[in-house]
């Protein structure tokens, strides 16, 4: 409880701690915690930044869509109107070669019913020959009247 | 008083008074009567070395209890990282954080040494503080074996300690007044308040008046900074001694010596968790006032 020599001892102490804790600890400390406060604010101002670069990203993908989704429309209006085109062409072809169709069939049948009426003129006149000489009943001079049953067969 | 005096506090002979005064005796080293250096084994003797003497056990204690600070603040600066802090370092950034926001509140000036300086007063004179909190008689009682007759462990119950740390606050607190207001500014603080006159006749008999009110003011700074802590601790040891006595006064099984024994165990305990706040509470003060005083030595009056 005396007081003495231990106070300037205290003292020197004193200062010698004070002087190695601003020196050697305060200041490094601190600045480590600059740094960590500095590392935090980039940290968040980056994530700001990349928010709002997600919603560009976003709105522009969203633009490229609507634009992909115009062009398929577009696509597939212009690819209907082509295959109605198709169509289109196809059934006019169709009905031209149907016409032709029917218009060959046509003359094979006109062929054939003049072919037919050409026989049966041939075969009439040889009847009609074959009935006038039994009529009569005599010969018929077939050379002399060829020309007569010629005329009578284009008659027919 | 020939005897071995650490053994004093477990001989049964001796007497709560002597048990007291041993545990309240510094170990102190300096000029014995007869002429040589050594460690005084009285209280007398003690007295008797004059103010050339050390108090060991406080200058041992309190040098031990800063170094093992200041290395551990040390271990974290040199290896402090901005990014995720380990154990240690973020319980050092924590009390770094912590003083320097209770020093930027009460210190308005610009000076990077003052944060340093409260981190250096309140782990310091905390970790003294907390030596109160270790049974009082383990230190003493070791050192007894040992052949030291004394050994206080709480360097702050010392008047020496606080007063050591106070004078240092005081000379802060004069180096930057001058400093900061000149010797004319500081001096003008002195004299010119808190009366002040037109009347240059008036103002001249005021001035010894100022002189006075404000020299107490200044005076008063350090020993109330340095007696507040000594006296808190010093009380604080005082009653930890008064409750081990109550143990001490063991003589064999009866319901009275069980009792006092029991009472001993709870009443001590009571009291050293009552103290972790006095310890803890004491430090910040001493830190707060030491940056409120150079707060105001930085501050300019007008």
């Amino acid at each position: 409880m005396n007081i003495n020599a231990t106070l300037i001892a205290q003292l020197i102490m004193f200062v010698l701690f004070w002087w190695f804790t601003a020196r050697f600890v305060w200041t490094p400390i601190m600045a480590a915690l600059a740094a960590r406060k500095k590392q935090i604010a980039d940290g968040l101002a980056d994530a700001e930044r990349a928010k709002h670069d997600l919603e560009l990203a976003s709105k522009r993908a969203a633009d490229i869509l609507r634009e992909a989704k115009e062009k398929a429309g577009d696509i597939v209006a212009g690819g209907e109107k082509r295959a109605s085109e198709i169509v289109e062409e196809a059934k006019g072809q169709a009905k031209v070669e149907g016409d032709r169709i029917i218009a060959g069939a046509k003359a094979e049948i006109d062929q054939e019913v003049f072919r037919a009426k050409e026989q049966l003129r041939t075969q009439v006149s040889a009847i009609a020959l074959a009935g006038a000489g039994k009529i009569l009943g005599r010969e018929i001079d077939a050379k002399a009247h060829n020309d007569l049953l010629d005329k009578l067969v284009a008659e027919i | 008083m020939a005897h071995e005096a650490g053994e004093v506090a477990h001989e049964a002979a001796h007497t709560s008074s002597e048990y007291i005064k041993h545990h309240l005796q510094n170990l102190t080293w300096g000029q014995l009567p007869d002429g040589t250096w050594g460690i005084a084994h009285s209280a007398e003797e003690a007295k008797a070395m004059g103010f050339w003497a050390l108090n060991l056990d406080t200058v041992i204690m309190s040098l031990l209890l800063g170094a093992v600070i200041m290395f551990l603040f040390r271990r974290v600066a040199k290896s402090v990282i901005s990014g995720t802090p380990g154990a240690l370092q973020n319980f050092c950034e924590w009390a770094i954080e912590f003083i320097d926001t209770s020093v930027r509140g009460s210190f308005s000036a610009k000076n990077d040494l003052v944060a340093p300086l409260a981190l250096t007063i309140f782990f310091w004179v905390f970790s003294m503080n907390l030596m109160d909190l270790i049974p009082i008689d383990w230190v003493p009682g070791v050192m007894g074996l040992l052949g030291v007759p004394f050994f206080k462990v709480v360097p702050s119950t010392d008047p020496n300690a606080t007063f050591g740390m106070a004078i240092g606050v005081f000379a802060l607190v004069l180096y930057y007044s001058i400093k900061m207001k000149g010797f004319g500014g500081f001096v003008g603080e002195l004299t010119m308040m808190p009366f002040q006159s037109k009347n240059k006749v008036v103002q001249l008999l005021v001035v010894p008046i100022n002189l006075i009110l404000e020299g107490v003011n200044l005076i008063a700074k350090p020993i109330s900074l340095a007696l507040r802590l000594f006296g808190n601790m010093y009380a604080g040891e005082m009653i930890f001694i008064l409750i081990a006595l109550m143990g001490g006064a063991w003589a064999g099984f009866s319901a009275g010596g069980v009792t006092l024994f029991g009472s001993q165990i709870l009443l001590s305990l009571g009291w050293a968790i009552f103290h972790i706040l006095i310890v803890t509470l004491q430090a910040f003060i001493f830190m707060t006032l030491t940056v409120v005083y150079l707060d105001m030595a930085h501050q300019e009056h007008h």
